[in-house]
């Protein structure tokens, strides 16, 4: 499996989310500019953290115009995982791949710690190695993370199953403690904690762990279905 | 236009005749003498601009011509040094090829008059000062001081600061890993914000900023010059905070920052530049001097090639800029076209400037014609240099204060210390900070000392910064000691070995002969300590003039000490673990209450000698736990400092809700006033270690052996704080209670400046 962590100006999780990526996977996992448009060779791209053109307008409001993002809505158009977190996931609802916006913290002030998180969807490319309603603790730092959507668009959220994490206390005013979500077709995810903070007993959390080992997972029976039935596309999306 | 002297001049402005006979030099920052000096060093009369070079140059914060004569004291050299004080930064081996670069440095000034700014800022600048040394920088220190939080304009002060040194370490996402925050009547006027960062390079890829090779371009990269900050030096010199101009304050831009740090670092791996700096306090003129200097030649600079943020600035203001996320960098002849590729990548601009020479003269040209002509060596090297008189205080500042009654309740007099926000959870202030960027945080805020992950994982650096002015105020030379000892024993607990520090020399008015005697005694008492312990200074930074009304502030050194964390199995936590665990003291007992926050905050004043300080027992103590830390014998480590024995106590029970039940004395006290000693005496060269049972017998009989007082106080267990003698409970709270306080002192005070948004968390 080939991984694209999408470099932009001001990103500043970009190397740990290789590093994390490559330790737990031992996939490939290439550090790809913003430049970059084509991004064909690569199964799955991630969004990492940071403040992109220094998140002076909005956050993520310029990166979407970079010419990766058509790289990446092709690779989620292609049913390819598309993982955005923190200023990642920002980029996403920016550019319209996920519904919603993250407004500043109700606090107005950043927020780092490590946050509860309920897994919601377990059954979704990223979180399919996680138990139903399971507890984990993966580290938040952001100061403009408050999840909202209008009430039709979060009832929506909820009920086709795309709500795949929820702080299990409120950290920063989010809309139904909302932490992460994830497309109609479940093929890309966004959300504000960082899970390549939490790979390694010394980080005080290995939670982060199973999300990639879900999306690596899921790539492979993706493969062995694309193989087993040349022609299909081998999508499973949201159970 | 030339004068009969035969010195350029600019086209605007007065003349050089104009600058003497109106002493225009005075505005410039010279005094009547430093004037005649530049005379003496040009052969003929400065021009306007020169004068300005010179003003600026030789202002204190530049110069530190009151201190320097001091700072040369201070021991430098040790096998671990691969440079010391004279660079952006200093660097010390750590090992496994790999070195740290690291300074503190203040932004005290600014910060009181624009927090946000000032803060943020500063944290800008010293990374700067970090990668400028081909270091890519992986933690950030602060060291704060505010005045009370009852007051409202403090409050603001110290919510702006935090904000902005978030602002900036977050966004340019270098880790906010530990520091400190004191807060005393004393610096209400003139806060205190001094910024560390670390970073790692191999040891054979240190940068330096030399501007070296003749005919070399000279290039400045990043952000365009405007007229913010003009003066800030000399600003930083200047005395009394509230009447600073708020526009000679920069404006930081932490993106721009990082696409410097990105850049800076991509230009440095391709090889071909010689010399780096960031353009920091006086801005062109100082980087371009200090980089010629370093060389030992000459730089020739064409100023209408800067790039300006706005039309019609004079040289003086290209000069004098203090516009942020700048760089002046050399590149070899030949190395441009990889220079610009890696600008244009990172969207900065890149302007040749000048270039190399080998005349030992600054020169400057502005649209063909020549500005400036000054030698270099008169700027940079032939600052004044001045040996200010000191003045010992006829009696010690802290002596005959008395020491009211104890209150009847001791264990109230420990909640009452807990919710003091010197004291109390500093939680408040690092969940603003993102402290787990990099992903390479061992151990963060909170601890004794921080620890960060080198790149390969193969060893850790640890570091701390601590200061106290209260002790150095009271007794300056033990003061100054104390820093360092605290400092280094902070990193053994976490459990490095210290290896050498920089530090920031937060003092009042030099011009002040009380003044100019403590920050003497308080170098004096630094480097008895850093001999002692064998951790030379390799960089640092002096604010002086930190007064407001007249009112100097505490003399306040602060300490950053950098250590090696050799394996993984050595970090130590400064919490309880386990039940059942023994609790030693290792150090000398002393139940004095000099120097307390204790005793100040009972008599309303800082009261007392300094706390006791033996530096051959301080080196003792920190050597023996380190090896029994080294052998695995240690379950937590913590050192006693401010509030004593009981509350380290306390804070060793809270994090994990573990108990204890100690003996502060070892024999029955009766006395009220003898007792709170034994509670919250802050003598030096304490540390309490938590052990396994079987395993004190043995550790008591090597403490022995090694020459150093140590005793088991009690064991670990329960829920409860237990503090007493031999016979009878001092205190015995519960710790629900005891964290409950500690944990809400601080968000309580600062409830007022969130209002509702605090319902969240």
């Amino acid at each position: 499996m080939k991984w694209a962590v999408i470099e932009f100006p001001g990103s500043n999780c970009d190397r740990d989310a290789v590093q994390a990526i490559a330790a737990v996977t031992g996939d490939v996992v290439d550090l790809v500019w913003h430049q970059e448009a084509a991004l064909d060779p690569y199964d799955a791209i991630v969004l990492p953290g940071g403040f992109s053109y220094g998140d002076y307008l909005r956050c993520g409001a310029i990166a979407r115009f970079s010419p990766a993002l058509a790289g990446v809505r092709a690779a989620a158009a292609a049913g390819k995982l598309v993982l955005g977190i923190c200023n990642g996931f920002q980029i996403l609802t920016e550019s319209g791949l996920l519904p919603g916006a993250l407004l500043r913290n109700r606090q107005l002030q950043f927020r780092c710690e490590v946050a509860e998180l309920e897994v919601v969807q377990p059954d979704s490319p990223f979180t399919a190695l996680y138990q139903p309603g399971e507890v984990i603790r993966i580290p938040i730092a952001h100061g403009e993370g408050r999840y909202y959507a209008p009430p039709a668009t979060l009832d929506e959220l909820e009920q086709g199953g795309r709500v795949a994490f929820r702080y299990a206390r409120d950290v920063n005013g989010s809309e139904r403690r909302i932490a992460g979500v994830l497309n109609p077709r479940g093929n890309v995810l966004g959300l504000m904690p960082h899970p390549e903070r939490a790979v390694f007993d010394w980080m005080g959390s290995i939670d982060g762990v199973r999300l990639f080992q879900s999306m690596r997972a899921f790539w492979q029976r993706q493969s062995v279905a694309a193989v087993s039935a040349s022609g299909g596309s081998g999508q499973r999306g949201l159970g | 236009m030339q004068t009969n002297h035969g010195a350029p001049v600019t086209a605007q402005g007065p003349t050089p005749e104009e600058v003497q006979a109106r002493r225009l030099y005075r505005e410039l920052g010279l005094t009547d003498d430093e004037y005649d000096r530049v005379v003496a060093a040009l052969g003929r009369l400065p021009n306007f601009l020169e004068a300005g070079l010179f003003g600026v140059l030789w202002s204190e914060h530049c110069s530190y011509k009151s201190s320097r004569v001091h700072l040369a004291t201070f021991p430098t050299r040790g096998p671990q040094v691969l440079q010391g004080p004279g660079e952006n930064a200093g660097v010390v081996d750590v090992g496994g090829g790999w070195a740290v670069a690291f300074k503190i440095e203040s932004h005290n000034h600014p910060s009181a008059v624009e927090p946000y700014q000032g803060a943020a800022t500063g944290v800008g600048g010293i990374l700067r000062d970090v990668f400028t040394m081909g270091a890519r920088p992986i933690a950030l220190l602060n060291s704060l001081r505010f005045g009370d939080l009852s007051d409202e304009h403090t409050r603001y002060l110290f919510a702006q600061v935090v904000a902005g040194i978030g602002g900036y370490g977050n966004c340019i996402g270098v880790p906010t890993v530990g520091g400190e925050t004191v807060f005393d009547p004393v610096y209400t006027r003139n806060p205190l914000v001094n910024a560390m960062c670390v970073g790692v390079l191999r040891a054979d890829r240190i940068v330096r900023g030399v501007a070296a090779g003749t005919g070399n371009p000279v290039f400045v990269m990043g952000a365009r010059t405007g007229r913010d900050g003009i003066h800030g030096a000399t600003f930083a010199s200047a005395q009394d905070p509230q009447a600073k101009e708020r526009s000679a304050v920069q404006v930081g831009d932490p993106f721009f920052g990082k696409l410097l740090l990105e850049a800076t670092l991509e230009l440095l791996a391709e090889g071909r530049v010689v010399g780096v700096q960031d353009m920091g306090a006086a801005g062109l003129t100082s980087s371009a001097a200090e980089m010629a200097s370093r060389a030992g030649g000459g730089m020739e600079l064409f100023l209408e090639r800067v790039p300006v943020r706005e039309a019609g600035m004079t040289p003086y203001e290209i000069m004098l800029s203090e516009s942020q996320e700048r760089m002046l960098v050399v590149v070899e002849r030949g190395g441009e076209a990889a220079a610009r590729a890696v600008a244009r990548k990172w969207g900065l601009d890149l302007a040749e400037i000048g270039r190399v020479t080998d005349d030992g003269c600054l020169r400057l040209w502005f649209h063909g014609e020549q500005v400036a002509d000054v030698p270099v060596r008169a700027l940079v090297d032939e600052a004044p240099r001045y040996q200010r008189p000191q003045q010992p205080p006829v009696q010690p500042p802290g002596a005959g204060v008395p020491l009211p009654p104890p209150e009847a309740d001791l264990g109230e007099a420990l909640l009452n210390l807990l919710s003091h926000p010197n004291l109390a959870d500093k939680r408040w202030v690092y969940r603003q900070y993102d402290w787990s960027v990099r992903a390479a945080t061992y151990v963060g805020p909170g601890a004794d000392a921080a620890v960060v992950r080198l790149p390969d994982g193969s060893r850790g650096v640890a570091m701390s910064a601590d200061g106290n002015g209260r002790y150095t105020y009271l007794n300056p030379r033990r003061g100054g000691a104390i820093a360092v000892a605290e400092a280094a024993r902070n990193v053994v607990c976490a459990g490095g070995k210290p290896l050498a520090l920089t530090n920031c020399l937060n003092f009042g008015n030099p011009e002040k002969p009380a003044v100019m005697y403590q920050l003497a005694e308080a170098i004096a008492g630094m480097s008895e300590a850093c001999l002692a312990l064998a951790t030379p200074v390799v960089s640092g930074n002096v604010s002086l003039y930190n007064e407001s009304g007249g009112m100097d502030i505490y003399p306040t050194p602060v300490v950053g000490m950098v250590g090696v964390v050799e394996d993984w199995a050595h970090v130590t936590p400064n919490a309880f673990r386990q039940a059942g665990s023994a609790v030693l003291l290792v150090g000398p007992e002393d139940p004095a209450l000099d120097g307390s926050l204790y005793w100040q905050l009972r008599a309303g004043r800082a009261a007392g000698d300094a706390p006791s300080l033996d530096l051959t027992m301080e080196r003792r103590v920190q050597d023996l736990v380190r090896s029994w830390i080294v052998e695995g014998r240690v379950r937590a480590a913590h050192d006693v400092s401010e509030g004593g024995l009981a509350v380290a106590l306390a804070e060793m029970c809270i994090p994990m809700g573990m108990g204890v039940r100690a003996q502060v004395a070892a024999a029955p006290v009766a006395d009220g006033v003898a007792r709170a000693g034994w509670l919250f005496g802050e003598g030096q060269s304490r540390i309490l270690v938590e052990v396994e049972q079987a395993a004190a017998a043995e550790l008591l009989a090597a403490a022995a052996a090694a020459g150093v007082p140590a005793r088991v106080l009690g064991s670990t267990g329960g829920d409860r704080l237990w503090l007493g003698d031999s016979t009878q409970a001092w205190l015995d709270i519960p710790l629900p209670r005891l964290a409950d306080t500690w944990r809400k002192a601080l968000p309580q005070r600062m409830r007022r400046e969130e209002g509702e948004a605090d319902a969240v968390s």
